[in-house]
C-alpha cells in the first residue's frame, strides 16, 4: 500500500435495510482508521455529502422497497466503478421481503387504519413520500452488482479484507469464516 | 398541497448522520418567509402484517432486524413480550442479570456511536462549519485522542454484546422464559479488566457534553420547547432502562401517571396518522391530540428519574438538575448532555453486573403456561418500545403492534424543525450552514428510521424497475387516490 497513491473513493448507502451491515462496517473499529490514509468517504449517511460523485466503490445495504431506493441505487451504478451488494437485504431482500406474501394494500391497511390505538386512520399519501413498491427486490434485480458480500450482516472481518483487496488491487479473498449467512 | 405551488420548496433529503432516513421540506414565500417546516419520515416496512402467521419463538429474531444500531433493544421488547405467552413473569436472576448486562452494553455502544460517530462534528466544529470535514473522518483528524475513545467505548458496548447474543449484531440471546446460554469465566474476566477504563471515558464525555452545554447560551436556546416527558422508572424511582413502570410528566412537572403498568399503556397513549409521513404521531390521551404529545429518550429519563443508582452517574445528573434549578431541563441540545450520563451509569453498571458472581451462573429457563398475550416494554437508547403480540391456538402470531422509541419523538423532532427554522432562516439566504441547523435539531434526538429516500423534485407518478438487460422487470403508477397499482 503505497501513501502516494490517490485515495479510493467509497460512497455508502442502506436502502430497505436495518443500518446493521454500516454497524458492522464500523465494527471495523480502530482498524478503520490507518484505512482512512487509502481511503475518502463520498456520499455516505456518515457525511454530509447528500449526493454520490465520481467513486471507485460503492456499498450497497438493503433491498428495494420504494422508488427512492431505486434512484439511490441508479445514482450510484453510474457514478461508481465498483458496486458491493452488502448483506441478506441487498442479495435476497431479507426481512423486508417478508412482505411479498401479503399485498401491499394488506400491509398499510394493517399500520395506518387497522391498528391498535389508530386515531385519523388514513393511508399516507403525500406527494412527498416516494412511491412504495408492490414488491420488495434484491439490487442485482435493478442493476450490475460486481460482488456480493454475503451475511446479516457480514463480518467486519469481511470488510477488512474486501477493502485491504481493493486498495492493494488484488481480487479480495474470503476465506469461509468470512462469508456469513446468519 | 395546491397553496404549496406559490411557494419554493426546499429539501433536505437524506437527512444525514442520523441512522436510518428521512428528510425535511421547507416551503417558503417570495421573500424567504417559513410557511412550512416539516420532517418525514418515508419508511414503509409493514411490519405488523408480515409477522401474522409465524410462531411465537421467531419474533425476538425477526425484529432485531427492523434496527441494526439498536436490535438488542427490539430483541429484548420482544423476549418480554414472549415470556408473558409462555406465561413467565420472573426470569431466573442470573438470566434477568444476563439480560440487564446485555442492554447496558447495547446502550453503551448506541451512545457512543450516537455522540462520537455521529453528532460530535456539530457540537466540535459548529452547525454551519466546512460539511467536508464536519463528520467522524474530520473528528478524527482534528480530534485523535477523542476519536479512538469514541471507538473504543462503542467497540466495549459491543464486546458485551457479542459475548452474550453469540454476535455483535443479530445475535441468539433471548429464548421464551429466559436466556440461551451462561457467560464465561473467561468472557467476564476479559470484559472485567478494561471496564476502568471505560467508566473514565464516559466520564470524560459527560465533562466534556456539560462544558459545550453550559458555555454556549445559543446551544441552550436552541430548539428548546416545553414538552411533556415519558419514560421507565424502577419501583424506587431510579433511572431504569430494562423494567419497570411508566411515569408521564407535564412540562410544568406535574405527575400525569407514575408506575403504571405498561401492560396497559394501550389506555393511556394513542396514535395519530398524518398523511404526510409514514411515521405516526403518539400522543397521551389524557392530554388529547394537541397538547398530548410528548418526548422520550435520554432527556426524558434523566428529567423524570429520581436518582441514578451508580455513584458517578448520579453525581452527574444533580449537576444536570442544578443547571435547571431542580426543574426539567427543556433544552434540545441537553439531550447530547443526559445521553452521556446515561453512558456512564451503562459502563458502571457493567462493572457491577460483571463482579456479581450470579452472572456465571447456569439456571437460565423458566416455563409457565401459554397466554393468548404478550406485551413487553424497555428503554431502548432512543427512549420507550412498545412490542404487544397476540397469538392463536397453534402459538402464531394474530396481531402484533409496536411503538417505536422514535415514533414517540416525531411530533418533538417537527416541532424542533419548526422552531429552528424559525430562529435561524426564516427571512435569510438559505446556506447549507443554515440548513445544517435543522439537521442538528432532528440529530438531538438520535432518530433511527431504518430505510431510505432520495428524491428531488416533484415524486413520479409512474416507476419502473429494469434489469440489466433493459427490459422491465415491475411497472407501478399511482392513483389521486393513493392507490398503488401494478401496470405489468
Amino acid at each position: 500500500m503505497s501513501k502516494t497513491a490517490p485515495k479510493l473513493r467509497i460512497a455508502t448507502t442502506s436502502l430497505a435495510g436495518c443500518f446493521g451491515c454500516h454497524m458492522s462496517f464500523l465494527d471495523m473499529d480502530e482498524r478503520l482508521i490507518p484505512l482512512l490514509e487509502h481511503i475518502a468517504f463520498d456520499r455516505s449517511p456518515l457525511t454530509d455529502i447528500k449526493h454520490c460523485g465520481p467513486c471507485d466503490v460503492g456499498i450497497i445495504e438493503g433491498g428495494l422497497c420504494n422508488a427512492d431506493n431505486v434512484h439511490v441505487l441508479k445514482e450510484f451504478r453510474e457514478n461508481c466503478r465498483i458496486l458491493i451488494a452488502v448483506g441478506a437485504c441487498a442479495i435476497n431482500g431479507g426481512v423486508p421481503a417478508m412482505r411479498n406474501h401479503f399485498s401491499l394494500r394488506e400491509c398499510l391497511e394493517e399500520s395506518y387504519l387497522d391498528g391498535l390505538g389508530v386515531d385519523n386512520p388514513v393511508i399516507p399519501d403525500d406527494a412527498e413520500l416516494p412511491l412504495l413498491l408492490n414488491k420488495v427486490h434484491p439490487v442485482h434485480e435493478a442493476v450490475q452488482i460486481d460482488y456480493f458480500l454475503p451475511g446479516c450482516p457480514p463480518p467486519a472481518d469481511a470488510f477488512v479484507e474486501v477493502l485491504t483487496a481493493l486498495i492493494e488491487g488484488r481480487e479480495p479473498s474470503l476465506p469461509k469464516n468470512m462469508l456469513r449467512y446468519d | 398541497m395546491s397553496k404549496s405551488e406559490n411557494f419554493r420548496r426546499i429539501a433536505i433529503d437524506p437527512v444525514s448522520r442520523v441512522e436510518g432516513h428521512g428528510k425535511i421540506t421547507l416551503l417558503l414565500d417570495a421573500d424567504n418567509h417559513v410557511q412550512e417546516a416539516r420532517f418525514h419520515i418515508v419508511e414503509f416496512r409493514g411490519f405488523e402484517k408480515f409477522i401474522q402467521g409465524r410462531p411465537y419463538e421467531e419474533v425476538p429474531y425477526f425484529v432485531q432486524r427492523l434496527c441494526g444500531i439498536c436490535p438488542v433493544s427490539h430483541h429484548l421488547g420482544a423476549g418480554k413480550a414472549v415470556d408473558q405467552l409462555v406465561g413467565v413473569d420472573a426470569l431466573t436472576p442470573t438470566a434477568t442479570k444476563l439480560r440487564r448486562l446485555l442492554h447496558f452494553g447495547q446502550t453503551l455502544q448506541s451512545h457512543a456511536l450516537h455522540f462520537f460517530h455521529l453528532s460530535s462534528p456539530d457540537l466540535l466544529f459548529g452547525f454551519g462549519s466546512n460539511p467536508q470535514q464536519r463528520n467522524i473522518v474530520g473528528i478524527i483528524e482534528a480530534y485523535p485522542d477523542l476519536a479512538l475513545k469514541g471507538v473504543k467505548l462503542r467497540k466495549f458496548g459491543q464486546q458485551v454484546i457479542a459475548a452474550i447474543a453469540g454476535k455483535r449484531i443479530h445475535g441468539a440471546a433471548a429464548l421464551p422464559g429466559g436466556m440461551n446460554k451462561p457467560l464465561g469465566e473467561d468472557e467476564r474476566r476479559q470484559l472485567l479488566a478494561g471496564i476502568d477504563e471505560i467508566i473514565g471515558w464516559c466520564g470524560e464525555a459527560v465533562t466534556l457534553n456539560e462544558k459545550i452545554h453550559l458555555e454556549h447560551p445559543e446551544n441552550q436556546r436552541f430548539a428548546k420547547m416545553d414538552s411533556n416527558f415519558l419514560s421507565m422508572v424502577a419501583a424506587d424511582g431510579a433511572l431504569e432502562i430494562y423494567h419497570g413502570g411508566l411515569r408521564a410528566r407535564k412540562s410544568d412537572g406535574s405527575t400525569i401517571f407514575d408506575h403504571l403498568d405498561y401492560r396497559k399503556y394501550f389506555e393511556v397513549i394513542r396514535e395519530e396518522v398524518r398523511p404526510w409521513s409514514y411515521m405516526k404521531f403518539p400522543y397521551l390521551t389524557a392530554l388529547g391530540r394537541e397538547t398530548g404529545w410528548y418526548r422520550v429518550g435520554p432527556l426524558s429519563r434523566v428529567n423524570n428519574c429520581d436518582f441514578i443508582n451508580t455513584p458517578l452517574a448520579e453525581t452527574a445528573r444533580q449537576r444536570f438538575k442544578a443547571y435547571a434549578n431542580g426543574g426539567l431541563v427543556q433544552d434540545t441540545l441537553a439531550y447530547h448532555w443526559a445521553r452521556m450520563i446515561e453512558a456512564l451509569h451503562c459502563a458502571e453498571s457493567i462493572k457491577q453486573l460483571l463482579s456479581d458472581p450470579e452472572i456465571t451462573g447456569t439456571d437460565l429457563i423458566v416455563h409457565g403456561e401459554r397466554q393468548q398475550e404478550g406485551i413487553g416494554v424497555i428503554e431502548a437508547p432512543r427512549g420507550t418500545l412498545f412490542h404487544h403480540y397476540r397469538i392463536d391456538e397453534q402459538g402464531l402470531i394474530e396481531k402484533a403492534n409496536l411503538i417505536v422509541s422514535t415514533t414517540s419523538n416525531n411530533q418533538a423532532m417537527n416541532e424542533s424543525v419548526r422552531a429552528v427554522a424559525n430562529s435561524y432562516l426564516d427571512g435569510q439566504e438559505i446556506t447549507e450552514g443554515l440548513l445544517n441547523h435543522l439537521e442538528v435539531a432532528v440529530r438531538a434526538y438520535d432518530p433511527c428510521l431504518s430505510c431510505a429516500t432520495h428524491a428531488l423534485g416533484k415524486m413520479p407518478l409512474q416507476v419502473e424497475l429494469i434489469d440489466d438487460s433493459g427490459s422491465v422487470v415491475d411497472r407501478l403508477s399511482k392513483s389521486s387516490y393513493g392507490e398503488i397499482e401494478r401496470a405489468i
